[in-house]
């Protein structure tokens, strides 16, 4: 300790000065990214700001300026003066928690802020008996040991409490490690394993499947290691027009066979606030794209014979197992989404059926030939951000870690309980004192409520 | 009788409870006081009812969900978290007069809500984003911290006020001798922030798992969320000073105030002024 208390650099990381100076540069610094769009096209700056300050920004790297060098180098010096102050204090806290109570100067109690004393009709022996079993029924384990002119018993609580405050900057360090393992930068550049952690997305278009995705850091393909299949995609509106949902139902296919997922089945219902995870990786709805095509599906129903087409609107094609043709002649569109749909069907052996449906719909169409159900939905893709990050987990237990540690150190404290007997002139004495690192004035009032129910029990 | 209409009789309570306790900082009746914690007690009351009533009347229109998901809805809240924080602060601490540095935070929200244009008090459905249950967590979390903030950043003028009153050397029944001991106020601060700090750091955390669990990112320095861990930084540097290096009085009373200049911004300034992923609150 006092080898490292010399070490200039050692006292440098280890002052609340530096901790208190690193606080307020990276609040002062992080106004800057909230002020400045962040990860904006260069010449949006240049539009802005003029050339100069743009080129400024660019220099300080202030168009994203969390992953700058010179903001990364404050947190990592904030970790730094995190650890050392920690460490520099730590050993002070296990030496208090350590402490033997008992070698206290009796002296000292009488000096002690909050006190009692008083006078016991027992003897000392029977005294000391009746004090120990009754700050034992009351939680509060002692320990014994002859003074001079007297028998001195101690108990304390939550002498671990002392470590509060290190479990929250222990917190800090762990969110920050689980940071760092899952961030796609530090896998890409440091472990050359772009696999590990990254960051991308993906558009599935309806009844199509892929086994890669587009990394949002080098735009380049990731392998998933097996297959997603967008099978169906739909946006529900409430009463007035605002979206309600944004529905991908998505299987995984492993072998080209679709796997059982979370709840047991095959489809996952992937929504905003409902992502899928397979494998360590994470699929979030994030947008969707409408197509000018149409997903069709055919089904006899004598036979029950399916079939999966995709077509244009404005064309129409020959089934391929059934004797029928049918195409799409008109819709009625709002914005970009297909309400209804005119449809043309035909069996070639009376006048074709034209009729409107609504989108996705089914119709059931009766010809000579047989009866037919066809549903005609405008085909969507959805679109998925792909996440994995292996340093979550981290990231969460440093977050549980905080709270607990801030409710420690915050709202507990380490206690103590001191008695001590003796015998003056035939009459037996007590001196109740206690003492609380923290929330004195609650430790006050607990002492001698204590204190209180003591005097009448004997009484 | 509808919520809007409660919300309307809540408004009046808190006015006239602001106005009794300023009353008893200038005039210092003890009734005054009295009057003051009534109309603040009934005021929360009809409050309570009114948001239960607004949820309810959410559920009628089919499209349920809790009162706290826009701006209209987030000032009402912010004002219920912040005298009940107060009623119930007084009621420990029984340090009266303090209401009327409170009390007007609770008014001035209520009004906003109720009368600035660009705020829409009408019940709207959940976009996808918000259909969570991440979303009574992170608000309630938040906005318990943003109330305890308030107050703490009233406790820290009235020190302000306090002091400036003995240094000029007024006579016990200026006004500002009616307050409470500085020693008093420095330490209801200190607590007050304390207890704030807590539910902010909770409600960053609740965020934190929310974002992940809909965009795929804990954290993605968003103005709202840098904003939030600034406030952080702020109290965070604030106990600090005050655990390791003493800090008391004036300089503590000054944090109180920027932090709670800080916490205003994170509310309101970035849904405001700032572009980003938020902005479910801006109206």
């Amino acid at each position: 300790m006092s080898s490292r208390k010399k070490n200039p650099v050692w006292a440098f990381f280890a002052s609340v000065r530096l901790a208190l100076f690193l606080l307020f540069i990276l609040a002062a610094t992080s106004i800057f990214g909230t002020v400045i769009q962040q990860n904006q096209p260069a010449a949006q700056y240049v539009k802005e700001y003029g050339e100069k300050t743009a080129h400024l920004f660019q220099v300080l790297e202030l168009t994203d300026m969390y992953n700058s060098w010179w903001f990364l180098s404050l947190l990592g010096i904030f970790s730094l003066n995190l650890i050392v102050c920690s460490l520099e204090r730590i050993p002070n806290v296990i030496r208090l928690v350590k402490k033997d109570n008992l070698t206290i100067k009796t002296e000292q109690l009488a000096r002690m802020k909050i006190r009692k004393t008083l006078a016991l009709p027992l003897p000392p022996e029977q005294s000391i008996q009746r004090v120990t079993d009754y700050l034992h029924s009351r939680g509060w384990k002692t320990t014994k040991r002859e003074k001079e002119g007297g028998v001195l018993l101690f108990a304390q609580r939550g002498a671990w409490t002392r470590f509060g405050v290190y479990i929250v900057h222990l917190s800090i360090l762990v969110i920050l490690v689980g940071a760092v393992i899952g961030s796609p930068t530090f896998a890409r550049k440091v472990l050359h394993n772009e696999k590990f952690a990254f960051k991308g997305s993906i558009m599935i278009p309806e009844s199509r499947e892929t086994s890669f995705i587009y990394s949002f850091a080098s735009g380049e393909k990731i392998d998933l290691g097996f297959t997603v299949r967008c099978n169906y995609f739909t946006i529900e509106y409430y009463a007035n027009g605002m979206p309600k949902t944004y529905l991908s139902k998505v299987s995984v296919l492993e072998n080209g066979k679709p796997v059982p997922l979370k709840d047991g089945s095959t489809v996952h219902d992937l929504k905003v606030n409902k992502p899928l995870t397979y494998r360590g990786i994470t699929f979030y709805q994030s947008s969707y794209q409408p197509y000018s095509d149409f997903l069709t599906v055919l089904v006899d129903k004598k036979t029950n014979q399916k079939e999966n087409r995709i077509i244009a609107g404005g064309t129409q094609i020959k089934s391929k197992i059934l004797p029928v043709s049918f195409g799409i002649i008109n819709q009625e569109v709002r914005g970009e989404a297909v309400q209804r749909i005119k449809i043309w069907f035909s069996d070639n052996q009376v006048d074709p059926a034209i009729f409107w449906v609504h989108n996705g719909q089914k119709a059931i169409i009766k010809r000579p030939s047989g009866e037919y159900e066809l549903t005609v939905k405008q085909l969507y893709a959805t679109g998925l951000q792909v996440t994995k990050d292996p340093g979550v987990w981290f990231v969460y237990v440093g977050c549980g870690m905080m709270l607990l540690g801030l409710f420690v150190a915050f709202f507990m404290s380490h206690r103590k309980i001191y008695a001590f007997i003796r015998e003056e002139a035939g009459q037996t004495t007590l001196i109740f004192a206690g003492s609380a690192h923290k929330n004195k004035v609650g430790f006050e009032k607990v002492f001698s409520r204590l204190v209180d129910e003591f005097q009448q029990q004997m009484a | 009788m509808n919520s809007s209409q409660l919300f309307g009789i809540t408004t009046l309570c808190y006015l006239l409870s602001a106005v009794f306790y300023v009353a008893l900082l200038v005039f210092k009746k003890k009734k005054a006081g009295t009057i003051g914690l009534g109309f603040a007690i009934i005021g929360v009351l009809v409050q309570t009812a009114a948001i239960g009533l607004r949820w309810l009347e959410s559920y009628q229109m089919g499209i349920g969900h809790a009162p706290l998901t826009n701006m209209y809805e987030s000032l009402v809240f912010f004002a219920w978290c912040t005298t009940l924080f107060y009623i119930f602060m007084e009621f420990k601490f029984k340090a009266r007069v303090v209401g009327a540095f409170v009390m007007p935070f609770a008014v001035a929200a209520m009004a906003y809500a109720s009368f600035a244009k660009r705020i829409n008090q009408q019940i709207s459905p959940l976009v996808p984003a918000l259909q969570s249950n991440w979303l009574l967590a992170h608000v309630i979390t938040c906005f318990i911290g943003y109330g305890a903030f308030a107050v703490a950043g009233g406790l820290g003028l009235m020190y302000l006020l306090k002091k400036s009153g003995i240094k000029k050397g007024k006579k016990q029944d200026s006004f500002t001798g009616s307050l409470p001991e500085l020693k008093v106020i420095d330490d209801l601060t200190h607590k007050t922030i304390i207890f704030g700090f807590m539910w902010l750091s909770a409600g960053i955390i609740t965020g934190a798992v929310w974002a992940n669990e809909a965009w795929g990112t804990y954290w993605s320095w968003d103005p709202k969320e840098t904003w939030s861990i600034i406030t952080w930084f702020i109290y965070a540097s604030t106990l600090h000073a005050r655990f390791t290096r003493g800090w008391s009085g004036s300089r503590i009373a000054w944090l109180a105030i920027i932090g709670f200049v800080s916490v205003f911004f994170t509310y309101f300034g970035v849904n405001f002024l700032l572009a980003g992923l938020h902005s479910y609150g801006a109206s």
